[in-house]
């Protein structure tokens, strides 16, 4: 709360920061609508269809990274020390780590993700069904959380290596990076590895080639999408694992 | 002349102690570089010799931009985050009453900072690329030599934009919310999310007349030798923009310590 309202103290900055990081965040889909200009389909991808994917996983990161996104500042405090407060105080340190620096500025990007999804969802002839409508909410939802460990996973890193903040991004925002684009345009081992490795396909491209009929690649069941909240349950697991052995293995610097 | 060197070297070794941040930056460089490797792949073999470029060309864009990105401080590098801050918080007085220019003392910084990072992040990604993918390099040592002065030019005409920037703290308070509207207009104006041959019609000659243009397009054009006027316009048209941001620098600079006022203690 504190830190909604020392961000709020300057209202015109906060605006200011608020605007343009929904434009920084949304300068990605303006190159897709640059690309567009030059050809008719990407990838077997049209640009409602491309928009779609491109507002799904902006969204889902937006999400996670305003929930989660300040657990990455780990490395600092505990060069710091202020990680000793933490522990002492009766809070879990992780309730800490994610409101340290809380960054409400962070709204702009799942705000510029929902206008991109409503467009898309306006133009694409989609058949509704309950299921599907429930899947988009669900995948929604799951991918956040996918996202959202792959920042704790990264945290706990730290433990290990205490200037590896920048690592987490290949993962986290490079991952918004690669699933804006349909997959199978890298190539079958980055399918792969996003399948089986790093599950950055079951964020939002299993889901939405299940809205869109589409088949899913490498000769995969198309209702593999409906197993994105399994997959979120599973990465929920490690990067809790994850997190308690790196505060186990937490050694104070001392001073 | 002596001091600003020094500054410059002990900046160079400042930023040389991160080694880990150092690496997992070049790792992420890395693999943004895959990623915007596979999406041009497609962008180029769906329409071919789109904006002049072929895909060779298309590829080395990508590793050189990778590479640069933290060099040029397309994102807002450090020391000018660190001014910002400075003045903010009222520090940049110790700057003012050292008897050094100001804008020159933080430009050896950004010096110093930059060829390190140069020499590690832009080194590591393009050596990466260059053993998966079949890169263009320049062929002639007179190219070489204009390699190297469009980069260091890049890295002035940035340098001269952050620099305004972090000064706009002394009229606005709080200079964050500008600093982020500059890095929107860096990201898109100097080619980091497309490059800014591919942008159509109006909107690519605008881009392409900005100062971010002279930060990042022009130095890869000239490595790339395809500047459309050829490379020596595209140094004319960097060095141009050196010069009305400096002066303006200069202008903000004095207009600035006229304004602060100390309040001893």
């Amino acid at each position: 709360m504190m830190w909604v309202r020392s961000s709020l103290a300057y209202p015109a900055s906060f605006l200011l920061m608020l605007v343009s990081q929904a434009l920084i965040t949304g300068t990605d889909f303006i190159a897709v609508l640059l690309m567009f200009s030059h050809l008719k389909s990407f990838g077997g991808f049209s640009l409602a269809e491309m928009a779609l994917l491109y507002g799904t996983a902006s969204m889902t990161l937006g999400l996670a990274d305003l929930a989660t996104g300040s657990v990455e500042r780990i490395g600092q405090r505990i060069r710091g020390g202020e990680l000793d407060v933490w522990l002492i105080r009766p809070v879990p340190a992780f309730l800490q780590a994610v409101t340290d620096n809380f960054a409400l500025r962070r709204l702009g990007r799942p705000l510029q993700a929902l206008l991109v999804m409503a467009i898309a969802l306006g133009n694409l002839p989609i058949n509704w069904t309950v299921p599907k409508v429930l899947l988009l909410a669900i995948s929604l939802i799951s991918g956040s959380i996918i996202f959202a460990a792959i920042f704790v996973l990264g945290a706990a890193f730290q433990f290990i290596s205490i200037d590896s903040a920048e690592l987490a991004n290949s993962f986290t925002y490079g991952g918004q990076q690669l699933t804006q684009y349909p997959l199978s345009i890298f190539g079958k081992n980055i399918v792969r590895a996003v399948t089986f490795v790093v599950p950055l396909a079951f964020v939002n491209y299993y889901p939405v080639l299940y809205l869109l009929d589409k088949p899913a690649p490498l000769g995969l069941p198309a209702w593999i999408g409906l197993l994105a909240p399994v997959v979120a349950v599973v990465m929920i697991a490690l990067a809790a694992l994850a997190w308690r052995g790196g505060l186990r293995r937490y050694r104070s610097t001392g001073s | 002349m002596g001091v600003y060197w020094a500054i410059a070297v002990r900046s160079f070794r400042r930023f040389s102690t991160y080694r880990i941040a150092t690496l997992s930056g070049a790792f992420t460089n890395t693999v943004f570089g895959f990623i915007f490797c596979g999406v041009y792949l497609t962008l180029w073999h769906t329409s071919p010799g789109l904006g002049g470029y072929d895909v060779s060309d298309a590829l080395t864009f990508v590793w050189l931009q990778q590479g640069l990105l933290a060099p040029i401080g397309i994102f807002g590098a450090t020391t000018t985050v660190e001014l910002g801050e400075r003045v903010r918080t009222g520090e940049v007085a110790v700057d003012l009453y050292r008897p050094t220019h100001l804008m020159i003392w933080w430009l050896s910084v950004d010096a110093g900072r930059a060829w390190f990072q140069l020499l590690t992040r832009g080194g590591a990604p393009l050596l990466v690329g260059a053993l998966v993918f079949d890169l263009n390099f320049p062929t002639s040592a007179a190219q070489w030599l204009a390699v190297a002065v469009a980069l260091a030019f890049g890295i002035l005409v940035s340098f001269g934009v952050r620099y305004l920037v972090a000064l706009s703290g002394f009229w606005i308070t709080d200079s964050r919310g500008l600093e982020s509207l500059a890095m929107v207009l860096s990201l898109f104006f100097s080619g980091t999310i497309l490059p800014l041959v591919v942008f159509p019609g109006w909107i690519g000659e605008v881009a392409r007349a900005t100062p971010w243009a002279a930060t990042l397009q022009v130095p890869i054009d000239v490595w790339l030798g395809r500047n459309p006027g050829g490379v020596r316009s595209g140094l004319l048209f960097q060095l141009f923009w050196i010069v009305v941001l400096f002066l303006a620098g200069r202008l903000v600079t004095v207009l600035a310590t006229r304004k602060v006022v100390i309040a001893g203690g």
